[in-house]
Parts: structure tokens; sequence; C-alpha cells
């Protein structure tokens, strides 16, 4: 899991290490170099070849299902769910990696997608907040969010339960400062996070 | 309007609970007993927008996506003071992708444009096929600035010769509700607006000097707090479709009303020509009354591209120019005898709400304690810098953080435990009963400053606040009933997350003996009857009678259908579980469906607002008998090595009359509290006193507490009843946030025996404090 962890860091790329990277202004083109993306050519273009300004197809699989869309190569993960496929439940809040608000899984494993290029997501499987729950059953995390009024205005709520389900679904009985440890980068203004906490541990406890 | 008799409950269980007699209105419902008796009030009921929260299918308003919709970004000033010469937006206009642009002038031929006060100043905007196009153009609209001299620090902005805000009066505003009077704007010399000497409490009182003589100690003391920003986690915005027949606007919004009226009267419209729309909203905590700029803005690009605009605002457009409380040079002088008793309180403030009014301390030492001598001056200072907007109990945050240190170095002058001075000095019997209950939940048992030994001291504080009840009568519910047995409740009142949405439902089911989840809750439009904004807990107190009246006048209605098929009177009859029900005879009953479904018309409904208070109201206005009051208790532990300051727990002792849902108050409070120790401790806009700009526009650097930084919060909730309406409930978000930083900051001198005068305190503050660093 965490040699997992490590390698996954280094091939996926931030946004800003992309931009850099890539030596670009505003809205130039973007290189697709084959030591950094982990296109396999079953979704996306192949490696090695110069994308954009203009728009283009991208492929990934979200929630299960394969979406295809067309937009600038500098469209983040973040831009490309909500924008181009109507998931509006992933939230912008500060575009810059500092508060969790935007969590979606890749290949399980949350990462912020405003810091993600959706050119960078490959042959990843993207999971939203819209694909927790399952078959219309909700997750025993967001049950116990409903249960212990885990959200007020509820715009941190998508990102909370991104990284409180992944704690669940990782860690046998999660400690309070697992949990704190877990939603360390969600940002809640309305200032919920004793429910948030309590709402954990009781999923934890009853998915035992 | 005939009247009629009904015995109340009155008073605190478990205290001093009566009864009262109230002369009420016929067409309102006779009083319900205490909770405990209660099925669906007082209780925890899940909230019936949860399950859109969790599943991420809650449109916000950030969220709205239209047939043909654009993407619209501000072009704002990048220098704090200027002239405009010159806006040049042909090269915007002609960048591909972009469907219309807007430039705000100041007279009608276009060619004149409002002077620049502060860098973030809205200035253009651009409608585009995306985002990202839009931003392209706002970067290729020229400006020419003819820039001059401002000012950004307080009280530099307060000295002679300072360049000044407005040369010329500015009219009156409303204060954004941190004394609850009107400034007048016109009155000052330089950048000094104000004094504010009185409130709706009344002005000076008593006599100072004859006050400051009986005293035995005398405190003299100057309190600092920061500036610091709302950070929604929505930003401001709207989606404006404007359509001839109607404008549609999907506002992040705290008052559909204020929206729908500020556009209505900027152009000109009727008010039923302008649609507001806001059923989920993602945070404003006082900043989001209004329709602002980005309103007319989007307006006009929608009216301008016959296109739906989507208009937001970034993180950093967020801080610097959608409101923030503004900062307080707070100076009390207090006199008070042996005894405690206070003899005199003589109070002065200056305060920055930027471009804006505001800035004072509120009426915390005006109200809060016993005092015969008091007075108060609170200036207004201009300064070149984003305008401040009301913040969770506006003004009297500051003015607690002030007022509260101070009781507690009085206590400290005379060698008392602060929570018995303030036994001795405050009149209130509910926070009487906050005291005890809440010092018991925290194990309060004072201990002198600074006797913690070791390099990490621990240290208790407690502090106290007080709110007003306000009611605003423009409130109205229409409660409909479906022949197909179903519910529906329709406001135009907004759930800005505090669960407005849940306790209306709530309040109707235990009129009509269903339960929560049986009523359908349709708020947030102004195509309903009309509602308050969500400020000053209001709320609560304005829209739950209405909604408990309405409910009671369609179940009236309904009786009158039912009696004659169960052959008695209307007025024999009840509701219960499901049923309507013979009083005294059991076997005369019929379901509520069955009942619904033989009306002789498809639907029923009554819609209804609510009288005065019983009793009257203190001032006719509507600003109720009684207070909102708190105690809170904090722990901390201060890290005498590298100044780091953690709040171990907070014991939060409440009242809000009649609590009508245990878990959404609780929620309430929890944010109050962690909004408090964020404000003691953390928070501050960073304004470069050079540039104009500020430093920290974001939310790292803006610095918030996380999950690490959330102490234990253990809530005591007190019911209170006073027989004022017919469900005698009131809300709780402003006093959930006023005593916290006070508590905190008690603790802390509590901990390490010298006092701070300044929030947010940083390690480095309290390193300076112990002497640690350099001066
Ligand atoms: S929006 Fe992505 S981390 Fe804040
Ligand atoms: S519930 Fe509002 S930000 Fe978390």
């Amino acid at each position: 899991m965490e040699e997992n962890e490590k390698k996954k860091a280094k091939t996926s790329l931030s946004r800003r290490g992309f931009l850099k990277g890539a030596g670009l202004t505003t809205a130039g083109t973007v290189m697709v170099n084959s030591g950094l993306l982990a296109f396999d050519g079953k979704f996306g273009p192949p490696k090695g070849e110069s994308y954009g300004p203009d728009a283009v197809r991208v492929s990934m699989k979200v929630n299960g299902i394969i979406r295809d869309i067309i937009c600038e190569p500098r469209t983040t993960l973040a831009s490309a769910l909500r924008d181009h496929m109507g998931l509006t439940g992933t939230k912008v809040v500060c575009d810059r990696g500092s508060c969790s608000a935007c969590t979606v899984y890749l290949d399980g494993k949350p990462v912020n997608s405003c810091m993600t290029m959706a050119m960078d997501v490959g042959d990843q499987e993207v999971t939203t907040i819209e694909g927790i729950s399952k078959n219309g059953e909700l997750h025993p995390v967001q049950e116990a969010f409903i249960e212990h009024d885990a959200s007020q205005c509820g715009y941190c709520t998508p990102g909370m339960i991104m990284s409180c389900v992944h704690l669940v679904e990782n860690k046998k009985n999660p400690t309070l400062e697992d949990v704190k440890h877990a939603t360390r980068g969600n940002l809640c203004r309305c200032g919920t996070y004793p429910h948030v906490f309590k709402a954990t541990l009781d999923a934890a406890k009853k998915m035992k | 309007m005939d009247k009629r008799k009904e015995i109340f409950p009155h008073g605190i269980p478990g205290h001093n609970l009566g009864e009262i007699e109230r002369e009420i209105p016929n067409d309102e419902p006779p009083a319900w007993p205490i909770n405990d008796k209660l099925k669906v009030v007082g209780k925890r009921i899940r909230r019936n927008d949860a399950l859109a929260k969790v599943t991420g299918s809650a449109k916000y308003t950030s969220d709205i996506q239209l047939p043909g919709m654009l993407y619209a970004k501000m072009l704002r000033a990048n220098v704090p003071h200027a002239k405009i010469l010159s806006i040049d937006t042909s090269k915007a206009e002609r960048h591909p992708g972009v469907r219309a642009v807007h430039v705000f002038t100041s007279d009608d031929e276009g060619s004149k444009y409002q002077d620049v006060k502060y860098a973030g100043q809205p200035l253009a905007g651009v409608a585009a096929d995306s985002l990202d196009i839009a931003k392209e153009a706002v970067a290729l609209i020229e400006v020419e600035y003819e820039t001059m001299p401002f000012v950004i620090d307080t009280e530099e902005a307060m000295k002679e010769g300072a360049p000044l805000v407005y040369e010329e009066p500015i009219g009156e505003q409303t204060d954004g509700g941190d004394v609850g009077v009107t400034h007048d704007g016109s009155e000052g010399k330089g950048n000094l607006r104000g004094p504010t000497t009185s409130s709706f409490l009344g002005g000076a009182r008593g006599d100072l000097d004859q006050g400051f003589s009986e005293a035995d100690v005398i405190l003299d003391r100057t309190y600092r707090t920061q500036v610091h920003t709302h950070v929604p986690l929505e930003t401001h915005g709207v989606v404006i479709d404007w359509k001839p027949d109607q404008m549609t606007v999907y506002a992040s919004t705290q008052s559909t009303k204020g929206v729908r009226d500020g556009l209505a009267s900027y152009f000109d419209l009727p008010k039923n020509k302008v649609r507001v729309i806001c059923e989920f909203m993602g945070g404003g905590f006082g900043a989001k009354h209004s329709a602002g700029t980005f309103g007319p803005m989007a307006a006009e690009l929608s009216r301008k591209s016959g296109r739906p605009v989507w208009l937001m605002l970034d993180r950093k457009e967020e801080h610097i120019a959608e409101g923030n409380r503004p900062n307080s040079i707070h100076h009390l002088k207090i006199g008070a005898k042996k005894d405690g008793t206070l003899t005199a309180i003589q109070q002065k403030s200056h305060g920055t709400a930027g471009v804006a009014l505001g800035a004072g301390v509120g009426r915390i030492a005006q109200g809060l304690y016993t005092c015969p001598n008091f007075s108060t001056e609170q200036y207004d200072v201009l300064t070149h810098a984003g305008p401040g907007a009301a913040w969770r109990a506006p003004g009297n945050v500051q003015g607690a953080y002030g007022l509260e240190q101070a009781i507690d170095e009085i206590a400290d002058m005379l060698k008392t435990d602060p929570l018995v001075l303030r036994e001795k000095i405050d009149p209130s019997e509910v926070r009487k009963v906050l005291r005890q209950r809440g010092a018991k939940s925290f194990g309060w048992k004072y201990r002198p400053p600074g006797s913690d030994t070791g390099r990490i001291k621990k240290g208790i504080g407690v502090a106290q606040s007080t709110w007003p009840r306000f009611v605003n009568l423009d409130s109205t519910v229409e409660v409909k009933m479906y022949s197909d047995g179903t519910v529906e409740v329709r406001s135009g009142v907004q759930d800005i997350g505090t669960g407005t949405k849940t306790i209306l439902a709530q309040v109707v089911a235990e009129e009509l003996g269903l339960k929560a989840e049986d009523i359908t809750v349709r708020i947030g439009d102004t195509i309903f009857p009309d509602a308050p904004g969500s400020g000053g807990s209001i709320v609560t107190g304005a829209i739950t009678p209405p909604a408990r009246n309405a409910a009671y006048l369609v179940k009236q209605k309904l009786f009158n259908q039912v009696a004659p098929q169960l052959e008695t009177e209307p007025s024999m009859l009840t509701v219960s579980d499901g049923m309507i029900m013979h009083k005294e005879d059991a076997s005369k009953k019929i379901s509520m469906r069955d009942a619904l479904r033989r009306m002789r018309t498809g639907q029923i409904e009554a819609s209804a607002s609510r009288s005065d208070d019983y009793g009257g109201f203190q001032q006719p206005w509507g600003l109720a008998y009684g207070d909102l009051g708190s105690v809170q208790f904090a722990e901390v532990s201060v890290d005498t090595e590298t100044g780091f300051v953690k709040v171990e727990r907070i014991t939060a002792a409440h009242s809000c009359g009649r609590p009508l849902n245990i878990s959404q108050i609780e929620s309430q409070v929890n944010g109050g509290v962690i909004q408090g120790v964020s404000y003691a401790l953390y928070e501050s806009r960073v304004m470069d006193n050079k540039t104009g700009h500020m430093m920290n526009a974001n939310v790292d650097q803006y610095r918030m507490p996380y999950a690490k930084e959330i102490p234990d919060i253990d809530i005591v909730l007190v019911e209170e009843y006073s027989a004022r309406s017919s469900t005698d409930a009131y809300g709780i978000g402003e006093p959930a946030n006023i005593a916290t930083a006070a508590a905190v900051a008690n603790a802390v001198y509590n901990a390490i025996g010298v006092r701070l005068y300044e929030i947010p305190m940083t390690p480095a503050s309290i390193l300076k404090a112990l002497n640690k660093v350099e001066q």
C-alpha cells in the first residue's frame, strides 16, 4: 500500500509541476511527456505528442463508465468532471490543492482533482462522490453523516466523505486520531468537524 | 383581531418552570407543552436535505448549468486608489469565444468611471464560452489609471493629512448590525466617521465621573482585534438568465428576498419580474445578503448576450471584495467596587470596514452587566481596503473579546474567581443556569493565573455573551395538503446550512400529528411567500411561528370538513400519529390520509404570518424581550518554548428559547466555537500597506483550523420558555460565536500569567509576551 502510494506520487503529476515542466504560460500547448504520463493508448492520446491549445478528445473511466469529452489540454480533472460531465458533486473551493473539497479517487486513492490534469488521468479509474453509493445503497459513511448531522451547508461534504470512506475502507478499527489524520486536509468553514469525526467512527464500527 | 387567553409553559425546566397566561390572536394555535411532551419538535431529527448533500446531488448555485450558459469573469482594479482615465475593451471583445463585455460606468453615456477606492474593486466583466476564455479576455482589457495616494493602516488613516477615502460626505449606511443603528456617513472628520453613541438599547446613562469616584479598582485597557474574512466554501455568485418576461437568478445567498429587491431596484423592474432561487448554498456567515456588484454584472452580461451567465467569484476575489469583519482598537475603562459591583464603563473604539461603514464593537459592554454609569463612542475609520460586511454577531464579537477580558482582569484585581464575579454582576436568570450547568459539565475549578508549572502550561477561562432576540414580521409560510395525503410547506426563506428546511418540517409535522419526513418543504424561491434573510439569528424566531400558524389553520379547514362525517363539532377534534380523532370519544376517528382523500377539492391550503410577540415587543419594530445568552468555558495548553497554543476543550452552555432540533443546534454551536477559536488563534487578513493588496487571499496562507486543531466541544443546552410566540423558538447562529475568543484569551492568560491584548494569539505573540523573543 505504502509502496504503491509512492509509485503513484511519482507517476501522477501535480498541475503546478506540469505547467512548469511544459513551460507553459496561459493557454499554450501541452507536451505529453512519455516519462510522466500514464497513457497506455487505451484512453487518451498516445505518448510523446504535443496537444493544444485547441480542444482534444479525452477519455476516462468515471464511476465505472467510460466518458469521452472534448476539452482543452489545460483542463483540470475537477473541471472535466464538473463542467464537461455534469458531475458537480465534486466541489472546487481553493483551486490550488489546499482544501480537499475536490477530492476524488484515482484507482482508489484520494487526489485533489483541482491539481490533476484531465489528460493526466489516463487509464486510472476515477471515482467521485456520485460513485460512492452503489445500486442506490448508501455507503455506511454516508448513512452516518446523515445520522450524526455531519454537514451544515454541505459544501465540504463530498470531499469529507471521500476522505472518510477511504479511511474506513482501508483501516480496521480506526481511532479518532486516524479520522483526524484522514481529514487533515479537508477545510470545513461551518465547523462541522466534531460530527464528521463521530459519524466516521460510528460507520467504521458498523462495518465490522 | 379577536383574541383569547391561553396558558403557556414559562421558565426553565429543572430551575423555575411555571405557567403564564397570555392573550393570543384567535387564528394562532394554543400553547405547546414543553419539549419533553412533544413528538417531533425538540428532537434529533435528520436533516431533510442531508441525502442530497452526502451523495453529491445537491445543486448549489455554482453547480447550475443551463443550456447555452456562458461563464463570466470580472476585471478588478489592481491599484487601491485611482481615477480611471479610460477602459479599452476592444481586444477583449475580439477574443474568440467572448460573447459579451460590460463596463461599470457612472454616467449614462458610459464614458465616466467611478474612482477606484480599493484594490479589487470590480470595473468590468466578460462573458465567454468557457471560464478560461473569460479569464483570458479580462486580461486583455486595458485600463488607464491616474493613481492617487492611499492609506491601508487604521491608525495611519486616522491621522490628519492622511489620504482621504471619500472627499465628499457619504450618505447614510446601515451598519451591518454592529450596534443596531444607522450611521450618518456625513458626520466626522478626515477618514473618521461617527461617533456612534447609542444603540437601540439606549444611549449614555448615569454619571461616569461619579461612577469612577466610587470605584475601588479601575481598569484601563486597549484591546485589538484583526480583520478577518468570511471564507464561505462556496464563494459569492449568481447564475442569471434574463429573458424578456423574467429575470431568473440562481444566487448563493442568505436572502432570496434581498437579492430580488436589489436587482429589481437596480434595473427598475417590478419585483415579480425577478425570480431568485437558492436551493442549496455553501455558507455565508453574514456576508451574503445582497446581489453585490456581481449580480448586476451577470444580469448586464445576460442581457447583452441573450444567454444565461454563470458568475461565481474565485477564492481571491472572495477574500478581497466580499466582506470581512472589521478590526477594532477597543478602549475600555471600567470601575468596580471591592465586592465586584461595576460602577462605570467608558468605552471608545475605532475600527475599519475599509471603504464601508460598520466597524463598531456592538452592545456587549452596554448590555451584558449591571452598571449604572456608561458611555460609548464608536468610530469608523475609512481605509482603501475591501468593504466589511456583517459577520456572525457583527461588532459584538470584537466587543466581547474586550469586555470579557476586562471582567476577567477585574476579577484578578479583586482576587476572586471570575465566575463568581459574573454571578454578582450579571442580572440574567438564564445565564445563571448556564453558568451553573456549564461549570458543572466543564468541571470548573478556578486556579490562579500562571500557577501551572512545567513547559506546557494549562489554563482555563470563561466568557459570556448576550444577543438580542430579533423578530422580522415580514415572514409568511404557506402549508398545502393534497388529497393523496401529501403535505407541502412553502416559503421564500433559504436554508444556509443551519437547518431551516428541517425545522419547518418539524413544526408543521408536530402541529398536524405527522412525522417530519411526511412533510415536503419547498423554500429558497421568491415565487413563494416572502421571508426574512438569514442573519442576526432572526429566522427561527420569525419563520417557525408562521409555519405552525399556517399548519394550524389548514388543520382547522380539514376539521371543518371531517366533523360532519364524524358527527361532531370541529372544535372537538384533534390529531395524533396520523389520525384525526374525537378528543373524548376514541371510537370517532379517521386517518389523515382518508380525511384528505375525501376532501371536496384536490388540495387545501392556508398561509399565515405571525403576530407581534405575545405580550408585545421591547421595541415595536421587532426587538423581542429576553436575550440569547451563552457562557463558554475553555481549557488551553500553551507550549512556553514554542509559543504554540492548543485549545483542548470548550464547554459551550447556550439557550435559544425552545430548542427545535438538537443535533442541528449542536452543529451550529460547534461551528460558532470553531470559528471563535480560529479568530482567537489563527486567521487574519494580511494587507501590504505599500501596495494596498491582500497578501494571503487563499486558504493556505489565510490560516484556519483543520481537523487536527479542533478542540473537544461539549454542549450544554438549556431550554427556556418565555411564551412569546406559537413556537417560542429562537436562533443560535450568532450566540454560538460571540464568547469563544474571549474565553480562549482568558484561558491563555490563566495558563501563562501574562495577558495578551491582541488577537490572533500566534506563537510569535505568545513568545513576545513571555519575553522569550526580542520586543
Ligand atoms: S479545490 Fe482542490 S484542493 Fe481545494
Ligand atoms: S458544512 Fe459548510 S463547509 Fe463544511
